[in-house]
């Protein structure tokens, strides 16, 4: 468990794609540079795509962890 | 524009042991620059109908949310889905009003490619969209919108289809042409699609 304090949190439970991407791209832009977010999801679909687009944007996944089909994704802004 | 130091191709297994050394020490110098370099999507939205304005704006969100230039280029059919809701009929002569009739314009009035059951169709797939939580292309046009998606409009379907740029939702750029996407599409780092 990450011992930093998480900024803001995204919830993209029960979205499908691509908008827990969009949504995230979206909050990302609006955090300080090096703030964790976390990101709250339910579509499997989406554990891919955040490692895509984290590779494409240059931010960084921290932490990744499925409890009972919801995805928490721990992302550190660059 | 970036340009990218790459560490020559070398073939591990022929390759005698300073030149792997060598390709190894460049590769450590270069800065990442080829990683970071900006990469551009290219879509040529030639389809009018539901099925397929979906994925357009799908991948246009997706690569913008991605951090690549997104362009997309709407013709033919494919520009009828941006005119204005609210304008029913578009054009200037019989031939072009009548276009406008019997494919009505505007993103929220999407057919479907097949089994579009006179309208049935786009209202189960609105059902099943709502139900599973898929966003609908107007919600994709808005998240395009936002993330800075930018939409080129064909001047030559503008012109044949009689539509004028009062017509066109806000936010679209200026009218282009063939040779502008071409361009835009055999650039460095560029994925392009037809859809």
């Amino acid at each position: 468990m990450t011992t930093e304090t998480i900024h803001s949190t995204v919830d993209a439970k029960g979205l499908s794609c691509p908008m827990p991407i969009v949504k995230t791209a979206q909050h990302v832009k609006t955090v300080p540079a090096g703030s964790l977010i976390e990101v709250l999801a339910t579509d499997p679909g989406s554990v891919k795509d955040f490692g895509a687009w984290t590779r494409s944007t240059g931010n960084a996944i921290v932490e990744q962890s499925e409890d009972g089909g919801i995805y928490r994704f721990v992302i550190k802004r660059a | 524009m970036t340009t990218e130091t790459q560490a020559p191709a070398v073939d591990a297994v022929e390759a005698p042991e300073e030149q792997l050394t060598a390709a190894v020490a460049a590769a450590a110098e270069s800065d990442g620059s080829a990683v970071t370099a900006q990469r551009q999507l290219v879509i040529i939205n030639w389809s009018g109908e539901y099925d397929k304005v979906q994925p357009t704006l799908i991948m246009a969100s997706v690569a913008a949310a991605s951090g690549y230039k997104a362009k997309v280029f709407m013709t033919f059919w494919g520009l009828l889905p941006f005119v204005k809701d609210e304008k029913r009929i578009t054009g200037d002569n019989w031939m072009q009003k009548m276009l406008s009739f019997m494919q009505r314009p505007g993103i929220d009035h999407l057919k479907l490619s097949k089994m579009n059951f006179m309208g049935m169709g786009p209202w189960m797939i609105g059902k099943l969209s709502k139900e599973y939580n898929v966003a609908s292309p107007k919600e994709l046009l808005e998240a395009c919108e936002l993330m800075g998606v930018e939409f080129m409009p064909c001047q030559m379907t503008m012109d044949m289809f009689g539509l004028k740029r009062e017509d066109m939702i806000d936010g679209l750029g200026e009218p282009v042409g063939a040779a502008t996407v071409l361009e835009l599409m055999t650039e460095e780092h560029t994925g392009s699609l037809f859809i």
